[in-house]
């Protein structure tokens, strides 16, 4: 787009800026009021003597606009032509000025506020007589759009009484004490129409501090998060068929000072609804040694074809799953049991702060090498958040592997939805007598499976795992 | 202390300009803004080869016979001299006139009682890029706004105070180092000590506890360059009352800070110090803040670089006295009226940086030995730096630029100052244009400026009788700009509609500093806008803001007929 036969375009869009006829549509750049004054858009109406200042439409979609800052004060001498106000629309900040001569009597809408567009921000009066006129007026007005009536003093104070006699006492004692306010609690306290002479001051030699002002208006303190922490595409992280009532939420204890919220992303949010959704499934945990010295020597030999052992492991799995299809059924409805046809092996994977269950479709049928490929082009996609719904929430059966990190035993929470959840340790050399009596060094790996007691019974889980064991241990089968 | 380079960042009277100072400084006076440029030469580069001429015999010189000619005048005249040039103080300026010198075949020698790089280096505009480096980074990525805009996320972010400290400290001794190796590489005598003038081309030299050495030269250049100027009442303990001095080794940085003064140095701490989480308030001797800028740019300015941020301020009021912390008790300051010199507030805050201007450093050069009274310190000189005696005489073979002389202090413009005065020994008549020397304030958006601002420009047209026109453009509808989410800022054009003169250039928006260049590049080549603005500028770019600056400027048909200032070339 930077090409130079392009540029003559470009200029003759920029240039048409500088000699821009069409100032409702490109306000923008009409920084100077003379343009201003000379579109037909009249500012003021005429309203016997005291005149008010609307807040005018700089632009075709403004709605309203905001105070940048008033150049004149109450009382000022104005004369026809003058600026008298600094508006922000929703494109640009521009002079207003007035088409009348007269004093401005009262200003309606202060500085940082916003007001709708025709509403009034000021009062004019012609002669000095009309001024209190004009007040009144402007004082019967409540202003616009923000709250801008100067009410809520006291109310919105109530922790911090104004004069109890013990302050007054103290206030004696300590002579002429001067209020001292920082440069961003008195901007605070007069956004937020905080009265600092009835706020305490908690901070260094009894300053007041923007803590105090925003503990005064009532604001919650930890409003000031800077944004998730890891970016995440919105998308659910793992099957939500189970419908629980999300309980009241708990009181929350009091933030320890310093800290920072984070929300959560929408993925780790889905997170977390599956993890307290799973606290209505009763489940129970058995345990299993494998001796893998067979499975790490297959791997040697297939990991040259880009097998992985994620694939080989939900391979052994699914094949023991056929055997136990009741492991590899779910409960729907606390009533039934729910039996697939198809053996589908989540693996749960963490994603740059999240955490997803791409899904090995039929992982029973499917070879160790296309399995394999498939395990790439998920994991791919998965960082690619790109994963489609089926791709991360058909699973019939969870694999979690924490074995790369050195654990060697761990317990997975069961996801909605399924009937087990198989958590692997890392494979370690261990000391084993065997029925001889003879010692030898074998690798041992743990793996420990979570599953749901109201369809899959403890002798269930053991025969599905001594299943899984012997094909650990024989892997053979594997790559058939 | 013997420093050079130009860094003051206020005008000194900005806010104790009462009694003592004149406030009806000239105008020339007031141009006292300063800023900080290093000759490319600074880092390393060098035309020139080594064979050159520093050890050319000196009788070979076409222009020998001007020195025997001149020294007739000069009473006690050395019949030869150790060197063509000797400079007095390696800041900036001195710098730079050294390279010029030898570039120009002179035997030169530069004095340096103290650090190589005087205070723009070492004290000044160099460490305080780096801070503002950081605050920049800083402030980005703490407005989630502006970072949501751009569809990015970033969790908190996050400073390492000393690791910050450091960076400012390694940026200033790599820039100490290449200024010093450049000197070196081109065979410049660096002598250390303090200098003094001991009469007509002469100088002695020395450290303390060794016998000092006398030098003569043809030809003398002062570049002492200045120090932080406080006025009496305040003291400053360097800990919690603090110069910019002490605040550029950043080793505090207070929950709330005020500073006195709201020039250049003020308002780029304030912008260092907020965005590092400091809440700042400005003490202001003058009724408004940024006195010195142009009073619209003053005005945006304020609407973007104080108003938003935990910054209030006093204005019209001095500062009489502030005592540092101490026995548990903050800084406390205590506030007059500027005119009724009536008390009026007494703030407590956990510190005060002092940015009320510069002094000329200018004690000790034994400038009663030839007869020279300094005015406030500096040391008057003409058009050409020529030093002026007690009498009104010019002294000849001296000369003073930078800060010392007060004429505009910034870094740059000793060094332009210094390559003028080298032009002039060397047998060409060139005076400076002060008029097209740009200046920059580094906030975030940064300020920049050259020429008139429009007061000046409307004053001048008043006594000269010509027409002033303004043009402005915005920053919101440079393509760049909004590309970069940052379209706050104005571009503003003071030029004369009847033959297309520009007066002044006023920058406020990114990268402003940068962008004043082909303003001033204009000004200095006398460059008028009907010509400028067929120069094509890369699109898109910044730069497109002054092109459509000078495209949107308004030059009489009459102007547009006179002929190109050089006659384009076709290739």
């Amino acid at each position: 787009m930077d090409s130079p036969f392009l540029s003559n375009t470009t200029l003759s869009f920029s240039s048409s800026f500088s000699s821009s006829p069409l100032p409702h549509l490109f306000p923008s750049v009409s920084f100077s009021p003379v343009r201003f004054k000379s579109t037909q858009r009249r500012i003021l109406t005429v309203r016997s003597k005291i005149r008010e200042i609307f807040m005018p439409a700089l632009s075709s979609t403004m709605t309203e606009g905001k105070i940048v800052s008033w150049v004149k004060s109450e009382g000022d001498v104005l004369s026809k032509g003058e600026s008298v106000v600094v508006v922000e629309s929703d494109k640009a900040d521009m002079d207003v000025e007035t088409f009348y001569d007269g004093i401005l009597a009262a200003i309606v809408v202060g500085e940082g506020e916003t007001a709708p567009v025709g509403a009034a921000i000021g009062i004019l009066a012609e002669t000095e007589d009309e001024i209190a006129e004009a007040k009144a007026k402007a004082t019967s007005k409540p202003g616009a759009s923000t709250p801008s009536a100067p009410a809520p003093t006291a109310a919105s104070t109530p922790a911090h009484p104004k004069s109890t006699p013990a302050n007054a006492a103290q206030t004696v004692a300590e002579g002429r004490r001067k209020t001292v306010v920082t440069p961003y609690a008195k901007k605070l306290a007069k956004q937020h129409k905080v009265d600092i002479e009835s706020v305490v001051g908690t901070g260094p030699y009894g300053r007041i501090t923007p803590e105090d002002i925003v503990a005064a208006a009532g604001i919650s303190p930890s409003k000031t998060n800077e944004g998730p922490a890891v970016v995440v595409e919105a998308r659910p992280a793992a099957p939500t068929k189970a419908t629980v009532v999300s309980s009241a939420p708990p009181i929350l204890p009091p933030p320890v000072p310093g800290s920072t919220t984070v929300p959560f992303t929408t993925m780790q949010a889905a997170v977390s609804k599956n993890m307290v959704e799973s606290l209505s499934v009763p489940t129970f945990r058995v345990g299993y040694p494998v001796t893998t010295d067979a499975l790490d020597a297959l791997y040697e030999k297939v990991k040259p074809k880009g097998v992985t052992m994620t694939a080989l492991l939900a391979k052994a799995a699914a094949m023991a799953l056929v055997q136990h299809p009741v492991v590899n059924s779910s409960c729907k409805d606390g009533k039934s049991f729910t039996y697939n046809s198809n053996v589908n092996i989540a693996v749960a994977v963490a994603i740059n702060g999240g955490l997803i269950t791409p899904v090995l479709q039929d992982a029973d049928k499917l070879d160790l090498y296309l399995l394999s490929q498939k395990w790439k082009e998920l994991v791919e996609k998965a960082r690619a958040k790109q994963l489609q719904p089926q791709e991360y929430n058909s699973g019939t059966f969870t694999l979690s592997n924490l074995g790369m990190f050195g654990v060697d035993k761990f317990d997975a929470i069961l996801p909605p939805g399924q009937g087990g959840i198989m958590a692997v340790g890392a494979s370690k050399p261990t000391v084993v007598a065997d029925a001889d009596g003879f010692f030898s060094v074998k690798k041992k790996m743990l793996v420990n499976v979570t599953a749901d007691h109201r369809i899959i019974y403890g002798a269930d889980l053991a025969a599905f795992l001594q299943t899984f064991s012997k094909i650990v241990e024989n892997p053979e089968s594997l790559t058939l | 202390m013997h420093s050079i380079c130009s860094q003051a960042t206020t005008v000194p009277i900005s806010n104790f300009a009462s009694g003592s100072r004149s406030p009806a400084l000239a105008f020339s006076k007031q141009v006292n803004l300063r800023f900080c440029g290093l000759r490319k030469e600074a880092f390393g580069f060098s035309g020139l080869t080594h064979s050159c001429s520093s050890r050319v015999p000196f009788s070979s010189r076409g222009y020998s016979k001007k020195i025997s000619a001149s020294a007739e005048s000069n009473g006690t005249p050395p019949k030869s001299f150790d060197y063509d040039l000797i400079i007095i103080g390696a800041g900036v300026g001195g710098h730079g006139a050294a390279l010029h010198a030898v570039e120009k075949g002179l035997k030169t020698a530069i004095i340096e009682g103290d650090v190589v790089g005087g205070t723009c280096v070492n004290r000044g505009c160099v460490p305080s890029k780096a801070l503002l480096a950081v605050s920049g980074k800083m402030r980005e990525l703490q407005s989630e706004h502006h970072m949501k805009a751009l569809g990015l996320q970033v969790s908190a972010a996050g400073y390492d105070r000393q690791g910050v400290a450091d960076h400012a400290n390694n940026l200033a001794s790599k820039i100490r180092n290449n200024l010093t190796n450049s000197m070196k590489s081109l065979g410049i005598d660096i002598l250390t000590g303090v200098g003094t003038i001991v009469g007509p081309q002469k100088v002695k030299f020395g450290k303390v506890g060794l016998p000092d050495s006398i030098v003569t030269a043809k030809d003398i250049i002062i570049a002492t360059g200045s120090v932080p100027f406080v006025p009496k009442g305040i003291e400053v303990d360097g800990k919690t009352v603090i110069t910019s001095d002490h605040a550029l080794k950043l080793e505090s940085v207070p929950d709330w800070i005020a500073i006195v003064g709201s020039g250049y140095i003020g308002l780029e701490f304030s912008d260092v110090y907020t965005a590092l989480g400091s809440e700042v308030t400005f003490i202001e001797a003058l009724d408004q803040l940024m006195p010195g800028f142009d009073p619209e740019i003053g005005k945006l300015a304020q609407r973007v670089l104080i108003n938003p941020r935990k910054i209030d301020y006093h204005t019209g009021v001095f500062a009489t006295k502030i005592t540092p912390a101490k026995d548990g008790k903050p800084v406390t300051i205590e506030l007059v009226d500027a005119k009724t010199k009536e008390p009026k507030d007494t703030l407590e805050v956990d510190a005060a940086l002092i940015a009320t201007g510069r002094s000329p450093f200018t004690n000790g050069l034994g400038l009663e030995n030839i007869n020279v009274v300094t005015q406030r310190g500096f040391i008057p000189v003409d058009e050409r730096m020529r030093v002026i005696d007690a009498n009104g005489n010019l002294i000849p073979h001296l000369y003073c630029i930078g800060d010392a002389n007060g004429k505009m202090m910034l870094a740059h413009a000793a060094s332009a100052q210094g390559i003028s005065v080298v032009e002039q020994v060397t047998g060409r008549d060139h005076v400076l244009n002060h008029l097209s020397i740009p200046a920059a304030c580094f906030t975030h958006p940064e300020i920049s400026m050259v020429g008139l601002t429009e007061p000046q420009a409307r004053e001048k047209a008043e006594k000269e009788g010509f027409e002033v026109s303004v043009a402005k453009t915005s920053f919101k509808a440079n393509t760049k700009a909004l590309a970069e989410n940052e379209g706050e800022g104005l571009a503003k054009l003071i030029y004369r509609p009847d033959n297309g003169e520009i007066l002044g250039v006023h920058i406020f928006g990114l990268h402003a500093a940068d962008l004043i260049h082909e303003a001033s590049n204009a000004i200095a080549l006398g460059t008028r806008i009907q010509d400028i603005k067929f120069a094509v500028h890369a699109h898109p770019t910044l730069s497109e803001v002054l092109d459509e600056l000078f495209k949107s400027a308004k030059v009489k048909a009459a102007a547009l007929n006179h002929a190109p200032v050089s006659e384009p070339v076709a290739v």
